[in-house]
């Protein structure tokens, strides 16, 4: 496995990288944080907070064959969250309402949808019983952050009587950071390079913000170290084509082999 | 002794017309060699259970006319995109969904797999994809809190396919720690196996491999079919061909592409 170098300065940072950063912030100090299908930034996010812990988090990707510790099958990822065992889950949408619902399956009349996504996958279950879940939409446009979505793949909240231990804490989108609290997105940063004005823009639902709204900050020289070397070789078992595009990385042709 | 071990073909024959068929998602041991030989029989209105999800497998099987209903929770190409048959099959409406979420098929599997009519789940309450779902229920938990928590019933396929590193002349098959393939197995009448190669001597008879073991008392039937996964990975063995599945993404993006890669890559028909 080979890093080819890339034309950059330690002062010059890719988006997916200040994404990555923000997530691994707003992940902290956890013990498990879990990574689903087709989330190659949070899961960048996930390997660098284990990195910057020198071991903590446990880090599971449930796409990876040799970053997760399962033996007990696939199903004991929904196991581990149903006990309270997994703190942090991250979860995207193709629409994201202003209530934290999120909709993976279909734009239009269900029966005869006029846009067809991959499913819910886990959602529909991690959302209820993950602490802290992280919304994340690399496109953020009214069409993905609509006012109401089609289909609720997954509640941004529960009426009182359900149990409901998980949810919503935060979205990331590649123009800012809300936070979430009481069924409401808040501004809480915007990237370096996008302004407030382009947020509201872009934005389809209602959203508090402060009257100043800080910048993202972006991600030190040994944050953008961490992530082009170790984090960057980690995440290509998972993500060859992301960790390619985004980090120059090279894997050889066949996987590893095993005994037994 | 039992005869397991049996020609692809051969292996493949409890999988009839109809049939309601689990297979496992990508990095679980996805059986391809054995679905293009289904494809090439030509298998009609399976019902095919993704446990939990797909990617090349359901799309091939989709795209070729050979799925009636589809349960599962996503159906994705990954890194190379949407689904293209997939997502063409539902907005046209030829093939009846059944959407569910992950954690849900395994615990509808793991019902019949202890014998019991249904399991409970958390989560669920208040989404569509329960809403949709007339076959799952909801009641008050008679124990504690009285708190609302929803019933899968038990899901018992007629088969279910995988492929695997190895296998013995018993019927015994190695799949190490994807045990959710030892889930597939228990809950299904019948199990089909593709593996790479076979084990000389007996599975069980080695602690350490015996641990990894599906017993042959599961399996119907044993078929060799080496890179039986490809295009996609088999972990710890090969990994995915990413060049072949970009040009599965781009020609199945159109239905004549799509066509073209059934005859090239299926039906193995090569230009003179």
């Amino acid at each position: 496995m080979t890093c080819l170098p890339l034309a950059m300065t330690t002062n010059d940072f890719r988006p997916e990288e200040l994404l990555a950063d923000v997530i691994a912030r707003l992940i902290g100090d956890v013990r498990h944080v879990a990574v689903g299908n087709a989330s190659p930034i949070p899961a960048a996010a996930a390997l660098l907070a284990r990195e910057r812990g020198h071991g903590r988090p446990y880090v599971s990707l449930l796409q990876s064959r040799k970053h997760n510790f399962w033996t007990d099958g696939a199903r004991e990822l929904f196991d581990c969250a149903g006990q309270g065992r997994i703190d942090v889950f991250f979860l995207s949408g193709g629409q994201i309402d202003g209530q934290g619902n999120v909709n993976l399956v279909e734009i239009g009349e269900h029966g005869h949808p006029d846009v067809r996504f991959p499913g819910s996958y886990g959602s529909a279950y991690l959302y209820y019983v993950v602490p802290k879940v992280i919304l994340f939409r690399t496109e953020h446009s009214r069409r993905t952050l609509v006012p109401r979505v089609d289909f609720i793949s997954a509640p941004g909240a529960s009426d009182p009587n359900v149990f409901r231990p998980g949810g919503p804490i935060a979205l990331v989108t590649n123009r800012c950071l809300f936070t979430f609290a009481n069924g409401r997105f808040a501004l809480a940063s915007v990237h370096p390079g996008h302004t407030v004005e382009e947020v509201i823009e872009h934005t389809g639902f209602d959203f508090d913000r402060p009257a100043s709204v800080p910048q993202t900050p972006p991600p030190s020289p040994e944050t953008l170290a961490l992530m082009r070397g170790v984090v960057a070789r980690q995440l290509a078992e998972a993500y060859p084509q992301f960790a390619k595009q985004v980090f120059g990385v090279k894997l050889p042709l066949s996987g590893g082999t095993a005994s037994g | 002794m039992f005869q397991a071990m049996k020609s692809l073909d051969e292996a493949l024959a409890p999988i009839g017309d109809g049939c309601m068929l689990v297979v496992p998602r990508e990095v679980s041991g996805v059986p391809m060699a054995a679905t293009r030989a289904l494809i090439k029989r030509g298998i009609k209105r399976l019902h095919l259970f993704a446990l939990p999800t797909s990617s090349l497998q359901a799309d091939l099987l989709i795209g070729a006319g050979c799925v009636a209903t589809l349960e599962t929770s996503a159906v994705s190409l990954g890194e190379f995109g949407p689904a293209p048959r997939f997502n063409a099959a539902v907005l046209n409406g030829t093939i009846r969904m059944l959407d569910a979420t992950c954690p849900a098929l395994h615990a509808a599997l793991q019902a019949a797999e202890k014998g019991v009519p249904f399991m409970p789940l958390r989560g669920l309450i208040g989404s569509d994809v329960l809403k949709y779902r007339d076959d799952w229920k909801v009641i008050d938990s008679p124990f504690a809190n009285a708190d609302p928590i929803v019933l899968l019933p038990a899901i018992k396929p007629d088969v279910a396919l995988f492929h695997a590193p190895m296998a013995d002349r018993f019927g015994n098959v190695w799949v190490g720690r994807t045990r959710e393939l030892f889930t597939m197995a228990h809950a299904a009448e019948k199990t089909v196996v593709t593996v790479e190669k076979i084990h000389d001597g007996n599975l069980l008879d080695d602690a350490v491999l015996g641990a990894g073991t599906l017993p042959g008392f599961y399996v119907e039937s044993v078929a060799v079919a080496e890179r039986g996964a490809w295009p996609l990975p088999l972990p710890d063995r090969y990994a995915a061909d990413a060049e072949h599945l970009a040009l599965y993404a781009k020609m199945a993006a159109t239905e004549a592409g799509f066509a073209e890669y059934l005859d090239k890559y299926v039906y193995e028909k090569r230009a003179a």
